[in-house]
């Protein structure tokens, strides 16, 4: 509970900077979070120990790179198998919908940032005009908990050529309308079932489940799916992400 | 002492555990418990079991510091796993000392073990318990190892998340395989501090 706590106040400072320092305190407040995680363990020195592991993360994230397959689908369920009604799920404390941004469809733009040859603002009818296909597949969250859920909306890789991105860029980062920031790496980007999609369960994406739009991945876990997104940019600089800050694992693909 | 012995020509005894599986052995008992006490931890991030484990016996101080020891100690466990079960299968070691397993024999030595009859003079056989136990450890610790790839890449591994009945019946196998395997080691420990010598092999070889 003390991580959330202490998740929630940096946080709540990040997003009062402007974003290329926000990226710096997240990144410098890495040490500080993996620091506080081992503080629970009196056997192990705490600094020697969390270079060890940090160093293993990032020696699991080239694995996994290694490991993922671009062809190799997550497996898609019968509309039966739909878990509903589906959790609901939040980086904020306390985990609450009440907690979840209030988001105008009217004003709403989406905005395109980095290695993008078009990058024009996004309005919801240009979004909801995109070609669309559903997915049902299942949503796996780190604690361990899974759901199936129905989602639906645009291949993210067709709207990666539509920006005109730069598909030999290493990262694509979210920044999302709730302070949440999270990146990918570009074959998973690229990846056939990898959806920026704007409904669930053949509704207007709810605001619990990221109003009004979220990227669905089923190769990777629960935190790699970002909600509320109000920003997407193309870059070669890693860019981590909230959760990631604290430790998650960077890849973290299924 | 020991060098009259070998002026004298006369050799050391031949180990009983040979060097290579006296170090796997520890590696691995080192690597399970990290192993274990972390997924205690991430177990009790979102439990399957009706309980949750005491704190004081998990390791990483929470789900985040857990999952990070468990991800860094599984490639001292599988690598430090699969080479004792090549050299096990390679050598004969395990058909020669493993076999033949009969519940018959395990239920006979129980009986007499519990009647303070079952003698331990020669280590180097294992009785019909041991033989028992022991292959049944190797294959928990095979599932074990399969049934958490399959958790952990669900995606990329599709025949292991087939074979284990998709991710939520592959956290339950991986759960129970744990509880089997630490089953095992309470009667494990208990055994070798009641037979002292049978410690004393596994770290100095006879």
């Amino acid at each position: 509970m003390r991580e959330k706590d202490t998740g929630y106040i940096l946080r709540d400072a990040a997003g009062r900077l402007d974003l290329p320092t926000r990226r710096a305190f997240l990144r410098s407040a890495a040490g500080l979070g993996t620091l506080s995680m081992l503080s629970g363990c009196d056997v192990i020195d705490g600094f020697s120990a969390e270079r060890v592991l940090g160093g293993m993360s990032d020696f699991n994230d080239r694995v996994q790179a290694w490991l993922f397959n671009p062809r190799q689908l997550a497996p898609e369920y019968p509309a039966s198998a739909i878990t509903r009604p589906f959790p609901f799920n939040s980086f904020y404390t306390p985990n609450s919908p009440d907690l979840a941004p209030v988001i105008d469809p009217v004003g709403f733009v989406l905005n395109v940032t980095g290695k993008a040859e078009r990058k024009a603002d996004w309005t919801l009818p240009q979004l909801y005009a995109l070609p669309r296909f559903t997915q049902i597949t299942r949503h796996i969250c780190i604690e361990g908990w899974s759901a199936i859920g129905k989602w639906t909306g645009v291949r993210f890789s067709d709207f990666l050529a539509r920006i005109g991105a730069d598909t030999r860029a290493k990262y694509v980062t979210f920044r999302c309308d709730d302070n949440y920031v999270t990146s990918i790496d570009m074959p998973t980007a690229l990846h056939p079932q990898t959806q920026l999609c704007f409904w669930f369960d053949d509704q207007i994406l709810p605001r619990a489940y990221g109003f009004p739009m979220k990227l669905r991945i089923p190769t990777k876990l629960g935190f790699k799916n970002p909600k509320h997104i109000g920003e997407i940019e193309i870059g070669d600089d890693y860019t981590g992400g909230y959760w990631e800050t604290y430790g998650y694992n960077w890849f973290s693909g299924l | 002492m020991i060098r009259l012995k070998r002026a004298a020509g006369i050799a050391r005894p031949a180990p009983i555990h040979p060097l290579l599986v006296r170090i796997a052995h520890w590696i691995n008992a080192i690597a399970m418990v990290v192993m274990v006490m972390s997924g205690w931890a991430i177990h009790n991030a979102h439990p399957i079991a009706p309980f949750l484990f005491p704190e004081s016996v998990t390791l990483g101080g929470g789900l985040i510091g857990a999952l990070q020891w468990h991800f860094a100690a599984m490639w001292v466990l599988g690598i430090n796993g699969l080479i004792y079960l090549v050299y096990g299968f390679a050598s004969g070691r395990f058909a020669r000392k493993l076999r033949p397993i009969s519940l018959r024999s395990a239920f006979d030595d129980t009986l007499a073990a519990l009647r303070g009859r079952l003698g331990h003079e020669d280590l180097s056989r294992y009785n019909g318990v041991q033989r028992l136990l022991y292959a049944g450890v190797i294959a928990l610790g095979v599932l074990v190892v399969a049934s958490g790839m399959a958790i952990w890449k669900p995606v990329q591994f599709p025949l292991l998340r087939i074979l284990f009945g998709d991710f939520d019946n592959a956290r339950i196998v991986h759960f129970t395989a744990m509880t089997g395997i630490f089953l095992f080691t309470l009667i494990h420990v208990a055994m070798a501090l009641l037979v002292p010598k049978s410690l004393r092999a596994m770290i100095r070889g006879y």
